[in-house]
């Protein structure tokens, strides 16, 4: 809320006060943390020196919880309770699950997001993908010397609501402020293009271990934007280790093997596909449970042989992409490639002949999508300069519908619409004095409801009775710059705001979250108090800080009583602030924003008036 | 005082209410707009300010949407005079218009039923055609003889033309995968 502002928006209101940001690639494989330190963007090693964090989350009996390179081992001796590759499961049911029946898990069939039994009780993957979050944060607030007062986390650009919203619930349980989740291609893109000073359009091929994206952007005068994109959030590298961990079975005649042999023989899967990047031919040595000796020998020939349906899969999604951005594979000036997986050559082969071009691998495919994080959480927590003055234009990546009759789709929002966006649709009752109305809320581009997935089912409540037809309500969808959604609705004849119950179809409730925090509360006590109240008085200094530079810039915008309003709501909250009670903060700090909700749009409106009027001197010159 | 949020596109975008439209000027004035407005300006700020950057970015998206394609455009303009050019039904639509549209549609149909990609390429590129031959004359209705009822007429009939070549897309996707 600010004083800058209006000339600058997204300045620090004060520049000396630095604030401690990161960026988190929360990925299937491997996960990283890197911040902007002096400028320049940087992956963050732990105490040894690595900087990827294997995304293994080990439940042990003895109650404690091991994550990464600690957990990495107990996946061949302990493999139900080590879960790897745990993005897969985020926002999906048990039935979307694939390779259900080579994996150790002990999986829960509740309605819903599947579950994971465990020595230490059932996990849903929002508290495993946390535990992981958890570790990376430590990592950056040991390294930063601080608190973090942001992350942004990246998602795959085709992750649909319910995996985006199961990522942020994660960060929530890590105790995270999220400033945005972004897409992993844009993130790249960000790193890529302000290291090149890129200009014109530019395709991102991300191929990591358990997810595709390829996005489109076209990049302009520091502008960043996503023209479209398209990808398959379940294939990545792992489908490449599954395909020939299949191959493998086969081979040495192995009925269905134990956990712990299957866990084997997937991580020397993987480890001979990568050497088979770098090799013409790799031996597959691993002994069983059984003291008996796996012994073959496979070459890469083969081995693109068996996964070339795989490759192929990469093909549609590109198609796709270009066909909606309108463009041919040749207006395609460069191919950034990201994702360990891109290293295979099969796959730089494949993208070489389809936008007939060597693609580009100057940067680290491994960091890429960490430091485009990092470099956009630096600039989201407010620590933007000068030359930081670029801007990102994102979309949605699939299309948002309706049910309608006959269990048909009704599409609201189309796919590939710059973020944000909303829709109004109007609804009427169908029975005289109906007062609530049931809305199915789908995300997928097929015209069967039954195709598409389903996002929530939406009860809108307190409709004022009335005979059938004459009510009309109002159905807003949103989607914010995160790409999720939100809903709310009003009867328009009567102005009734009515309510909107929403029930996730694969997401937490807001209250299993709430049960899950306090769960972890109650483990480290007066700790999780403490802190609580600390972040609320950060926030309330904030707050205040910023209004008060607000007021002085703008206060010309207001008059004498709604000053005297604002003033009273700051008050009240630096009153609040000195107590005790971390929810009361709380409660003043929403107090102070309501009371300042209008100045806000005021400021707003001037700060537009002045980007036009910037815009329309501009033409004069020209 | 205030800016409205309702206030017309044109007016938002600093640019002339008419047909013909510089795109360059549309679009550098919405990278300006939203350099302004975009959430990730007041992501380190308080909830009031996401939420007003929220509804402007919003704002200005739909405006570059309905501004950038010419028969949203059209339609928008038409609006704008008061005249719902979707509210007529097709019995509106000359019976030659219609029986042109029967015959196109046969053929996508055809096409895809044979999966027969090239021809369905090419019909995409004569409606493409087509289409901007229509465009040219809107122009004319709109921005010179300010008859709209002509302009709601070709709208309607581009609202075939464009329906139709989604027809055409859903029917190469299908074919592609
Ligand atoms: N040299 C190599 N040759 C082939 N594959 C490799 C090589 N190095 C890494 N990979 C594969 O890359 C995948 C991991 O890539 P990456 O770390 O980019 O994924 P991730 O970010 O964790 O996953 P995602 O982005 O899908 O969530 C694994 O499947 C790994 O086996
Ligand atoms: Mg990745």
């Amino acid at each position: 809320m600010a004083l800058l502002q209006i000339a600058e928006p997204g300045m620090s209101t004060e520049p000396h006060r630095h604030r401690l940001a990161a960026g988190i690639d929360l990925g299937t494989t491997n996960s990283l943390v890197a911040t902007v330190r002096n400028g320049l963007a940087v992956c963050l090693a732990d105490e040894k020196g690595r900087t990827m964090l294997p995304s293994v989350v080990h439940y042990r009996a003895d109650g404690s919880i091991e994550v990464g390179q600690a957990a990495l081992a107990a996946q061949a001796t302990d493999p139900r309770n080590a879960i790897v590759s745990v993005k897969r499961f985020m926002g999906r049911g048990l039935k979307d699950v694939t390779h259900v029946e080579s994996s150790p898990y002990d999986f829960v069939d509740a309605p819903g997001m599947v579950r994971l039994r465990t020595v230490q009780g059932i996990k849903s993957p929002v508290e495993v993908s946390a535990e992981i979050l958890k570790v990376l944060r430590t990592r950056a607030e040991a390294s930063l010397g601080g608190e973090l007062s942001g992350v942004v986390i990246t998602v795959p650009a085709y992750f649909d609501d319910a995996q985006r919203q199961a990522t942020k619930d994660a960060a929530t349980l890590a105790g995270l402020n999220v400033l945005r989740l972004l897409n992993e291609p844009t993130a790249a893109a960000v790193a890529y293009g302000l290291d090149n000073a890129s200009e014109g359009i530019y395709a991102v091929y991300d191929l990591g271990g358990g997810t595709f994206d390829l996005s489109i952007l076209k990049l302009s005068r520091g502008v960043f934007e996503v023209l479209s994109t398209n990808g398959d959030a379940a294939l990545g590298g792992d489908d490449f280790d599954h395909r020939l961990f299949c191959w493998i079975l086969d081979q040495a005649h192995i009925e269905p093997p134990s956990s712990e042999d299957a866990r084997r023989l997937q991580m020397k899967a993987r480890e001979v596909k990568e050497l088979l990047t770098a090799s013409e031919e790799a031996p597959v040595r691993v002994r069983l449970g059984s003291g008996e000796e796996v012994n073959l020998t496979v070459t890469r020939q083969q081995f693109e042989d068996m996964t070339q349906h795989l490759v192929r899969k990469t093909l549609a999604p590109m198609r796709k992409a270009l066909r909606d951005a309108g463009l041919a594979p040749e207006e395609v000036k460069g191919v950034v490639m990201v994702g360990g997986a891109t290293r295979m050559p099969q796959i730089q082969r494949s993208v070489a002949e389809f936008f007939d071009q060597e693609p580009l691998t100057n940067l680290d495919p491994d960091k890429v999508v960490a430091l485009g994080a990092a470099i956009q959480a630096n600039v989201l927590a407010g620590n933007r300069k000068d030359e930081d003055d670029w801007l990102l234009l994102d979309v949605i990546p699939l299309s948002l519908g309706l049910e309608t009759m006959g269990g048909l789709t009704e599409k609201v929002i189309p796919r590939n619409s710059t973020l944000p966006i909303a829709r109004a649709q109007e609804f009427t009752t169908v029975k005289d004095g109906q007062t609530a109305m049931a809305v199915h809320v789908v995300q997928g581009e097929r015209e069967l409801v039954s195709d598409c997935r389903s996002l929530a089912r939406f009860e809108l409540r307190g409709i004022p009775p009335m005979v059938a037809g004459a009510a009309r309500i109002r159905v807003t969808f949103q989607v914010d710059a995160d790409g999720l959604l939100s809903v709310a609705a009003r009867e328009m004849s009567s102005g009734v705001e009515a309510s909107v119950l929403v029930k996730p179809s694969y997401g937490l409730t807001d209250e299993e979250i709430a049960g899950m925090l306090r769960e972890g509360v109650d483990h480290a006590g007066d700790d999780m108090l403490a802190r609580a109240l600390r972040e609320q008085q950060v926030e309330a200094d904030r707050l205040v800080e910023a209004t008060e530079h607000a007021l002085a810039q703008d206060g010309d915008l207001l008059d004498a009583a709604e000053r005297a309003a604002v003033d009273q709501a700051i008050a009240a909250l630096r009153a609040a602030r000195e107590g005790s009670d971390h929810r009361k903060v709380k409660q003043h700090i929403d107090a102070l924003a309501r009371a300042t909700d209008e100045f806000a749009a005021r400021r707003m409106d001037r700060s537009v008036r002045s980007a036009l009027a910037g815009h329309k001197v501009d033409e004069i010159e020209l | 005082m205030s800016i409205d949020l309702q206030q017309d596109f044109f007016t938002l975008f600093g640019l002339p209410r008419r047909f013909e439209l510089d795109e360059r000027a549309l679009e550098a004035a919405f990278h300006d707009l939203q350099t302004e407005v975009h959430p990730d300006r007041y992501a380190h700020l308080p909830e009031a300010d996401k939420r007003r950057s929220m509804q402007w970015a919003t704002r200005v998206n739909e405006g570059f949407r309905t501004l950038r394609k010419p028969l949203a455009r059209a339609m928008y303009l038409l609006e704008l005079a008061g005249v719902d050019a979707g509210l007529e039904t097709n019995t509106a639509m000359s019976p030659e218009f219609l029986m042109e549209q029967m015959e196109w549609r046969e053929a996508v149909e055809e096409a895809r039923a044979a999966g027969e990609v090239d021809e369905l390429e090419h019909l995409h590129q004569r409606l493409r055609q087509h289409g901007r031959e229509m465009l040219a004359g809107l122009q004319q209705a709109l921005d010179q003889q300010g008859d709209l009822e002509a302009a709601a007429e070709t709208v309607r009939r581009l609202m075939f033309v464009e329906k139709l070549q989604h027809e055409i897309d859903d029917a190469l996707e299908a074919l592609e995968s």
